[in-house]
């Protein structure tokens, strides 16, 4: 543009095309604000904080900014016994106990090389499975309030409750269980804990249904997330997402079935991925709907794992449970596929000690908030929560 | 039965990881070192650690490699050695599925190892957790600060000898 420079009074500027169009720009830019989003904002689910510098409601840069909840897990690991970080891995992703012990319990058990009872892997699938829908339930729920909805939160939550009401059947704690031990699991799921857990199953799939006429084809949320920060696939894989962040962008990635663990190979399950039809693909709404249809993929592996588990007659728990864990020297990389993605640790043992010499909890909301900045850039504001909500952090897990 | 399946496919992507190895041997010859080939965590080391930059981004981009996915990167401490070093757990995420660990390694004291940021955005924060609990140099990284400690917190927590500062902003740390 060749600029003319005809008038120029305050903040008008009039200049002129080659082609003789006369372009009148109002600089209307005013200075950029700086936004301070948290740690106590109810809408960054935790402790997290953004710094953000905006442009009156256009946020340019978004810094996120961690560690109000870090708890030393890293430290802890070298002065603690294998066994006793079983507990500590509980209080990272606090709403998916059961998929961290079974991580750390899979990294563990890949170093001892040793062989687990078939009724202990399906018991295990199962307990996950369970916690991976009172996990995205919270996930769900909270998305709603985040964008104003507040009634699929209290649906939400009222379901999680029979979830955690099993699992305390099963383990004695609602939320931080200790269950999942290396080679085994604490105890027998109790006698009739199929049947409650068939009941369940039977409950619930009418009110995914629901939750979907509630939430998901609502018009309103549909309005705050359809397009809402796009994530391509490719830089998706280069900020290496995971779980349904992933799949949200169109990956069909999931580590139970494309690194298969455990009894997985044996059951029979979708991965879902958005088409692109109701929501675009990699946006807030593809994230989110991912969610709730892997809900019921859970309920299928669930219906499964009844069927195919094994009878408790002279079942022990624990018969595979070293009495001392002392692994071979070496390292290991061993993850898992959590509600939130992959959920890996790396573990170098030197041959001698009951303690690891380094633990590192590869911690999947870590990495899929790195991408934050990227994410939330010439967005607006209340946009910004939108995006947050629907990376679905859990700060336990991102400080560690 | 599920456990032969298992090991099956373990040795086989052993068996890949090796192959994935051998290309790149061919091109950087004894800048990395041999393939240690264990089940838990295939590795090998990077020797020159200036070329990691040039490793990691021929790794990417190679037709035959495309480590696309960078899982993990966790820093280490090696008292012994007298140095810090960095594992990289690699995958080629829909194009191959192959997996390899990669370390890098620098000396313990002011040691430095070039960033891998602009291979893979993932590394800006692991590598940021690198240096905050051990205290090595990613030099060119984009924005090198704490991550999770606090800016102004004394000393690097995760190495061996860390002894925790006695207070602070007047608070008692050690309870």
């Amino acid at each position: 543009m060749q600029e003319l420079g005809m008038a120029e009074q305050g903040s008008i500027r009039v200049s002129r095309k080659d082609d003789n169009v006369v372009v009148i720009e109002k600089d209307l830019a005013t200075e950029e604000m700086l936004l301070s989003m948290g740690p106590q904002h109810p809408s960054t689910h935790g402790v997290l904080k953004l710094e953000c510098m905006t442009d009156g409601e256009v946020v340019t840069s978004a810094e996120p900014y961690l560690g109000y909840l870090h708890r030393c897990f890293e430290k802890h690991c070298e002065v603690v016994d294998y066994p006793g970080i079983v507990p500590y891995t509980d209080r990272m992703d606090y709403l998916a106990g059961m998929n961290n012990e079974w991580a750390y319990c899979i990294a563990v058990e890949k170093l001892l090389d040793i062989e687990i009872p078939r009724r202990v892997e399906f018991i295990r699938v199962m307990v996950s499975e369970l916690n991976r829908i009172a996990s995205h339930l919270v996930a769900i729920g909270t998305y709603g309030i985040d964008l104003g909805a507040f009634t699929p939160f209290l649906f939400c939550f009222r379901d999680r409750e029979h979830i955690l009401n099993l699992l305390e059947w099963a383990s004695g704690a609602r939320m931080l269980y200790n269950y999942i031990w290396i080679g085994g699991v604490a105890f027998d799921i109790p006698a009739d804990f199929n049947k409650r857990v068939k009941e369940f199953v039977d409950y619930f799939r009418p009110k995914v249904v629901e939750l979907y006429k509630l939430l998901t084809e609502n018009e309103i949320f549909v309005k705050r997330t359809k397009g809402i920060g796009i994530m391509p696939a490719d830089v998706a894989i280069n900020y290496a997402w995971s779980g349904p962040m992933l799949r949200g962008s169109g990956v069909q990635w999931d580590l139970r079935r494309n690194d298969p663990y455990s009894v997985y190979p044996e059951l029979d399950f979708n991965v879902p991925v958005p088409d692109g039809k109701f929501s675009d693909i990699g946006d807030c709404l593809s994230r989110h709907l991912v969610r709730a249809l892997e809900m019921e993929e859970s309920l299928n592996i669930i219906e499964q794992c009844i069927s195919k588990m094994p009878g408790s007659d002279g079942f022990n728990p624990r018969s595979a449970v070293p009495k001392r864990v002392r692994p071979k020297a070496g390292e290991v990389y061993a993850r898992a596929e959590n509600p939130r993605g992959e959920l890996g640790f790396y573990i170098q043992s030197d041959g001698k000690s009951t303690k690891p010499l380094r633990c590192k909890a590869r911690s999947s909301c870590f990495v899929n908030l790195s991408a934050m900045k990227d994410l939330s850039k010439g967005q607006l504001i209340p946009d910004l929560v939108a995006i947050i909500g629907s990376i679905d952090i859990v700060l336990g897990e991102v400080d560690r | 039965m599920a456990e032969i399946e298992e090991g099956k496919g373990l040795s086989q992507s052993l068996h890949q990881s090796a192959a994935a190895y051998a290309v790149i041997r061919e091109q950087f010859a004894d800048a990395i070192s041999d393939f240690d080939a264990n089940e838990t965590m295939p590795f090998f080391e990077v020797i020159e650690t200036e070329k990691w930059p040039d490793i990691a981004l021929f790794m990417r981009d190679h037709p035959k490699l495309k480590f696309n996915y960078m899982a993990c990167l966790s820093g280490v401490d090696y008292p012994a050695e007298e140095k810090l070093g960095i594992v990289c757990n690699l995958e080629s995420l829909g194009a191959f599925g192959h997996r390899i660990a990669v370390k890098v390694k620098c000396s313990r004291e002011g040691g430095s190892i070039p960033t891998a940021a602009y291979v893979w955005h993932t590394a800006n924060w692991h590598e940021r957790e690198a240096y905050d609990m051990f205290g090595m140099q990613f030099t060119g990284h984009p924005d090198h600060r704490r991550i999770l400690c606090p800016e102004d917190w004394e000393g690097f927590p995760l190495r061996k000898d860390y002894k925790v500062q006695e207070s602070y902003h007047g608070i008692k740390v050690p309870y």
